[in-house]
């Protein structure tokens, strides 16, 4: 949910998009427009057929509107009526106490009659460890403990007591209780390349999320990486165990893709991922064991003389490089569903999450892509997996005719 | 002078290195941001009159355990464990940076166990009006010319000697950055001033004229506040890490200070 309006020489002139990205840039008056336009796209998204609508949290962020995605969330509940509702998610040592997300999840979960995905980051540096100040050498110990309450607070009948190493709450007892409780609305936990993420996810039985902006040639490696991992921890290759991000524009020509997708990826990869490298690696952020693995990794190379390793630039700002670079995906439906189903097929992933407006797209232009992609490539990738794996992280909504349709908006109607 | 001599004292179930050098009365030595991966020439000056000993912190270079430290409490009691075991519950104690925020905190904790205090640039204050910078918020390059007057002498100070472990010794340099973060983050204000009126012994309070880390005008904030007899100094052609800038000028001072 970027900014759509951050001026042209903001790379030249601005520090950061995040973190202290100066208050003069934002028009609420223009922001109105923003959110609306947005929240129109994720419901025509969800009239269109497509499985799940996602949102996520930001803070300090020129790119991302949603330091509440909740709220987001909670009015596409009642806008929407059977497509998931992916919360992607609350960084759980950002809430005090952390309770606070059982019962909002909890209240999404109730509104929309059992259709929240519950997504838990664990949060990026420029989010948790500067805009809100956490302390970086104990932000996943606290993630980690926030987890467990959150989960207890949702399992647990009976009012309990919970005296953690960073949260105590002599009485926890969430009202109201998530819809999905058997056992709890399905986790996804977005992150980056680390092992004990793949481990712990695994462990937990939690849809492990590869969510860069560098598309798929970029991610190869990562998925690689995961797989090998639950293979080593003796998991099935359930695809729908994985997902992954990817930006892409559909229209029914090439000449006309590019034209239409210049621009909105220019301003992305231009502006919006403009931070300030100062706000990167807060010490601790980073665990001792992933960089002595990235350490060991340099060291080996150097000592083989090894330069055989993929190379992706990440920092392509022009059309054409971002194209090449695998970071969006363009083109016919045709074209893109091919594209796709390589590249579902290749990183094996079963839960696709796809950016269809990005930078400073327009909500028209927005719309006619997630309609062709609706109507044209859904169909073509919809089914891949399913003869072969069961997707056992999607929600389990109550039955049709049992679910609430909000009254339409109009007085008569009311009376 | 003596040789340097290594010994371990246990804190929480983890082995902190002390290291011990020179005759005479015996004064702790707490290190700035980086901790003490080297022996550094500033504590070769003082062992010139004294037994310096300097134990490594719990997440320093030569000890690790800064992971069971959650608040600053948690830090004072176990810089009071790692104090006994070094044999410093008394003599004076010479903190630089992060090293003098511990010292003065020990003090304020147990005023009749520090019989002098010396303190090189403290964190543990915050002001709004006067904001110090952040010694997190910088790109790795940017480390060495923030915290020192003369880069090279951060960087010559952290650099891996041969012989030491390619992989470990980066990850150890990382660790101290986490320590000190884990004490000091967001802002380095560890609510000291609201201790430092029960520091009763002589303090010497010191800063670097080029400091860009903290403000000058922090040291006169601790000297208001503490109860003890308080003298002020600057060192010329000095930044944060006066220890490392200016070694012989600050030693020169503090062997004055505690003749």
């Amino acid at each position: 949910m970027p900014y759509t309006d951050l001026p042209e020489d903001f790379r030249d002139n601005h520090p950061s998009v995040w973190v202290d990205v100066h208050s003069s840039l934002f028009d609420p008056r223009k922001a109105h427009g923003m959110y609306n336009d947005f929240m129109d796209e994720l419901e025509y998204a969800a009239d269109c057929g497509f499985d799940g609508i996602c949102v996520n949290e930001h803070h300090s962020n020129g790119y991302g509107l949603m330091p509440s995605p909740n709220l987001i969330a909670s009015s596409l509940a009642r806008r929407t009526s059977d497509a998931a509702l992916c919360v992607m998610g609350n960084s759980l040592a950002l809430y005090n106490p952390p309770t606070r997300v059982a019962e909002e999840f909890a209240m999404i979960d109730c509104i929309s009659g059992g259709r929240l995905i519950a997504g838990f980051p664990v949060g990026t540096p420029m989010d948790t460890c500067y805009a809100y100040g956490q302390n970086p050498s104990m932000l996943r110990e606290r993630y980690l403990e926030a987890h467990d309450l959150v989960m207890k607070a949702w399992k647990e009948p009976e009012t309990f007591s919970f005296n953690g190493r960073y949260n105590q709450q002599r009485y926890v007892n969430i009202w109201p209780r998530p819809v999905q409780n058997d056992p709890h609305p399905p986790v996804w936990i977005p992150g980056g390349g680390s092992v004990e993420t793949w481990q712990w996810c695994a462990e937990m039985d939690y849809v492990y999320c590869y969510l860069s902006y560098y598309g798929y040639k970029a991610g190869m490696a990562t998925m690689k990486g995961f797989w090998e991992e639950m293979d080593r921890l003796g998991k099935d290759k359930n695809p729908y165990r994985a997902g992954f991000l990817q930006f892409v524009g559909v229209a029914e020509t090439e000449e006309e893709a590019y034209k239409l997708y210049k621009e909105p990826a220019e301003y992305f990869y231009g502006r919006c991922l403009h931070v300030d490298p100062r706000y990167a690696t807060p010490p601790g952020y980073t665990t001792e064991a992933t960089m002595r693995a990235g350490i060991q990794g340099q060291v080996s190379r150097v000592a083989s003389d090894n330069k055989t390793a993929l190379a992706v630039d990440k920092k392509a700002r022009e059309f054409d490089a971002i194209l090449d670079n695998g970071y969006v995906i363009i083109g016919t439906p045709d074209q893109v569903a091919d594209k796709l189903k390589e590249v579902a097929r290749e990183l094996h992933v079963g839960q696709l999450m796809l950016l269809l407006q990005y930078g400073n797209m327009s909500r028209d232009v927005a719309m006619y892509n997630t309609k062709l992609y609706a109507d044209h490539v859904l169909p073509q990738l919809k089914d891949m997996w399913d003869d072969e794996w069961e997707n056992r992280w999607w929600p389990k909504p109550m039955a049709q005719g049992q679910r609430s349709i909000p009254l339409p908006r109009t007085l008569e109607a009311a009376e | 002078m003596s040789e340097l001599e290594t010994s371990k004292v246990g804190v929480n179930g983890h082995e902190c290195r002390v290291w011990r050098k020179g005759t005479g009365p015996s004064i702790g030595y707490l290190a700035g941001l980086a901790g003490l991966p080297k022996w550094p020439l500033f504590a070769d000056a003082l062992a010139k009159e004294h037994q310096v000993i300097a134990p490594s912190v719990p997440g320093f270079p030569g000890a690790e355990g800064h992971r069971e430290l959650d608040t600053t409490l948690d830090w004072i009691v176990a810089m009071r464990e790692l104090l006994n075991g070094a044999d410093l519950e008394g003599p004076p104690l010479v903190g630089v940076s992060i090293g003098a925020t511990l010292a003065a905190e020990v003090a304020a904790m147990w005023p009749h166990k520090v019989e002098k205090l010396v303190l090189v640039a403290p964190f543990g204050i915050y002001d709004e009006a006067e904001p110090t910078e952040s010694p997190w918020a910088q790109q790795g390059q940017e480390f060495a010319g923030l915290f020192c007057n003369n880069a090279d002498a951060y960087s010559d100070f952290i650099r891996r000697p041969n012989d030491a472990d390619p992989v470990e010794w980066p990850i150890e340099m990382a660790r101290a950055r986490e320590a000190s973060a884990r004490l000091l983050w967001p802002m380095g204000d560890t609510r000291i001033a609201r201790r430092l009126h029960r520091i009763i012994c002589p303090t010497l309070i010191i800063w670097g004229a080029d400091d860009r880390v903290i403000p000058r005008s922090y040291a006169k904030k601790f000297a208001e506040a503490i109860s003890g007899p308080t003298e002020l100094v600057e060192i010329a052609n000095a930044g944060h890490l006066v220890d490392l800038d200016q070694p012989e000028a600050l030693a020169e001072e503090v062997l004055r200070f505690l003749r």
